[in-house]
């Protein structure tokens, strides 16, 4: 296990060392002390490395991360792990607006609650969240899945293109051409495996799917109300 | 008998309307009858106060001249030297604006690339992602990095020289965007992840910060994931250009980017266009004043855009204070766009040579802005790339010939004491004398 103090170490060292890590490296585990709610910790990692994060982060913790584990022992600020490509990043408290924006890959998990525009723009991530997430979540969500343990806010999947929403609460309010879908097998296990990844005991059969009607593709006079 | 009394008596001449012109009353039937706005290419066709309405003064007994085919006259600008670790130098002030893959064919990307890279320039890639024909092409290229963030992974934030935040452009400013599912290929759509020939929306704002104070901590983010070595450019549309200049150094710009009205995009309604936002000449001195008045000018450095046409363009905006101009619509011409080689197949489109801005729709006759593998075989862009170079040469070599009448053995030594202004709009705008006297509109202690 390495240590970094990012109190006595400061951020532009401590990002150095953790984005020199080879693809290959032996120092495969790493952890930050005092991260103190410092923006841009552990951002633009690619190697498969895990990252422990002792406490909670400011702005884009893990932000375009590849191939590491990123597990932050506290809540994060805005911007968590936008832009992800691949790996994973774990959040045992709360995560604050626009979690996983338009990330592309990887798994990220929220164990707490998420705040408005989770998912904003996402564009293959798969995000989990235990808790709930606010409004304006999923917004112009191109592809990957979003799952929702707990409720959803107001428009939700506004202007939705091709990712696959799943909630197991309440939606306060579908956003424009995000409908409710049908929950076929192939969701079922979409879901399924990601709950199992994302250590969540929800059953796949309590949520129901949400996702793009469509009908705003392709730009339509009679739609302008919607757009 | 009746006829020919009726044939004597004077008849008025018919007078087109000069508010319900023939244009304006075209656009109210297209309305009337699609009830769908006008979506177009191109920037500000309107007339607006410009850089024509400027003069140098050039040397006479008062200022002494540079011999205009043996001193040297300098042009070489570095930008990115307030924070960057390694800041880039061109040979020439003139750089080629961001412009998307998607808006313009592969080819069109490479001929930029190709002339720039000849002319000791820089590229920028657009709201697309980075090619690898622009990457391969340009010796120096500048990642956008957009609302939409189409394209946009660390991989190319990382080999990229510089990377511009888009807050705005001046076609639009506030303005998304939209590229019409025409022109989604199947290579635009992976890309942009996502599904073949559906309208993709590009949106206004970031989707992950939304302020000023935000900014300053997503430039930190791509500064720690670039090792701070990039210098970070901020563009903004000509909107509020003392306040947006003033939040974007603060938010740690290396670089502002300043683009007018007349700057093109690739597709957005026409009433945005023709009535948002300002025309460069108003912006100039407001944004040198917000650097001025932080102690930055030349150390941030400032690259305008918005209607450059040639040499004398390029010397007038930096003689307003400017340190770089960027162009789009120029290229294009230079590269083919518009040429009137393809009257015909213009005029199919309804339309004539000069005149085509319906570049959303990829029909473009010249191969430039479109997705169609037919048309864009039309385009080759080692040509391309010449005839760019050759305009980039020309204007640099125009911008040379008038500082050195004007005594200045670098492009950059130009200032707003060479210049007369012909209209008082232009004299107010720019703060320079209008010709033939010591006094503008506002001029302090002028009393108007």
């Amino acid at each position: 296990m390495q240590t970094i103090n990012l109190e006595a170490e400061g951020l532009r060292s401590m990002n150095a060392v953790l984005q020199a890590q080879a693809k290959d490296t032996n120092q495969t585990s790493w952890e930050i002390e005092n991260p103190k709610g410092s923006h841009a910790i552990a951002v633009g990692l690619d190697a498969p490395i895990d990252v422990t994060v002792k406490g909670s982060t400011g702005y884009y913790c893990a932000g375009m991360n590849k191939q590491a584990t990123i597990h932050i022992k506290g809540s994060a600020g805005p911007g968590v792990a936008e832009n992800m490509m691949s790996g994973t990043v774990i959040v045992d408290g709360d995560a604050s607006q626009y979690a996983g924006a338009t990330g592309r890959g990887g798994l990220l998990v929220i164990k707490g609650n998420a705040s408005s525009r989770c998912g904003i723009s996402m564009k293959g991530i798969d995000i989990v969240v235990h808790g709930n997430i606010g409004h304006m979540s999923a917004f112009m969500a191109q592809s990957g899945n979003l799952v929702v343990c707990g409720d959803a806010g107001d428009a939700l999947g506004d202007s939705i293109y091709e990712a696959r929403l799943f909630v197991r609460g309440s939606v306060k309010s579908l956003g424009a051409d995000c409908v409710e879908k049908e929950m076929r097998p192939e969701h079922i296990q979409i879901l399924r495996d990601l709950l199992d990844k994302a250590g969540c005991d929800a059953k796949p059969e309590e949520f129901r799917r949400y996702g793009s009607a469509r009908q705003l593709y392709t730009f339509k006079i009679d739609n302008a109300g919607s757009y | 008998m009746k006829d020919d009394k009726h044939a004597a008596i004077p008849r008025t001449i018919p007078v087109q309307s000069a508010t319900f012109t023939q244009a304006v009353n075209a656009e109210i039937r297209r309305a009337a009858a699609t009830g769908i706005y006008d979506i177009r290419g191109g920037g500000a066709k309107r007339r607006v106060p410009h850089f024509e309405d400027l003069l140098f003064l050039g040397a006479s007994i008062s200022r002494y001249p540079l011999e205009g085919y043996r001193e040297r006259c300098e042009t070489k600008v570095t930008l990115g030297t307030r924070y960057a670790k390694k800041p880039i130098t061109l040979d020439i002030p003139v750089t080629i604006a961001g412009m998307s893959f998607g808006a313009l064919s592969g080819p069109a990307k490479e001929a930029l690339g190709r002339g720039a890279s000849m002319a000791g320039t820089s590229t920028t890639t657009g709201d697309g992602g980075m090619t690898e024909e622009e990457r391969g092409h340009s010796k120096t290229l500048v990642y956008q990095y957009l609302p939409s963030r189409y394209g946009m992974n660390p991989d190319d934030l990382r080999r990229c020289d510089a990377i511009e935040v888009v807050v705005g452009q001046g076609a639009k400013p506030g303005g998304g965007g939209m590229l019409l599912g025409q022109k989604i290929s199947d290579r635009v759509a992976e890309m942009r992840n996502l599904p073949k020939g559906i309208d993709q929306r590009s949106a206004c704002r970031h989707p992950d910060w939304t302020g000023p104070d935000d900014l300053e901590i997503k430039i930190l983010e791509l500064r720690e994931i670039t090792a701070w070595e990039k210098p970070i450019y901020v563009k903004i549309g000509g909107a509020r250009p003392y306040f947006d200049t003033t939040l974007a150094v603060k938010a740690g710009a290396d670089v502002v980017v300043l683009d007018g009205m007349q700057g093109g995009t690739a597709a957005t309604q026409d009433v945005f266009i023709e009535h948002v936002g300002q025309p460069i000449l108003a912006c100039i001195r407001e944004a040198v004043r917000a650097l001025e008045d932080m102690g930055l000018h030349r150390e941030v450095q400032l690259i305008v855009s918005g209607g450059i046409r040639n040499g004398a363009d390029t010397a007038k905006a930096l003689a307003l204070g400017a340190d770089a101009v960027a162009i789009g619509t120029a290229a294009l011409i230079a590269l083919g766009d518009n040429d009137p080689r393809f009257e015909a197949e213009y005029q199919a489109l309804g339309t004539t040579a000069g005149a085509y801005d319906d570049w959303h729709e990829g029909r473009d006759p010249a191969g430039i802005t479109t997705q169609d593998p037919e048309l864009m075989a039309r385009f080759d862009p080692i040509e391309g790339g010449r005839r760019l170079n050759n305009y980039l040469k020309v204007m640099t070599l125009e911008a040379q010939t008038i500082a050195r009448a004007c005594g200045k053995n670098h492009l950059h030594n130009l200032e707003p004491e060479d210049l007369c202004a012909l209209t008082m709009e232009a004299a107010a705008m720019a703060r320079i004398p209008l010709a033939g006297t010591s006094w503008y509109p506002g001029k302090p202690g002028s009393g108007y």
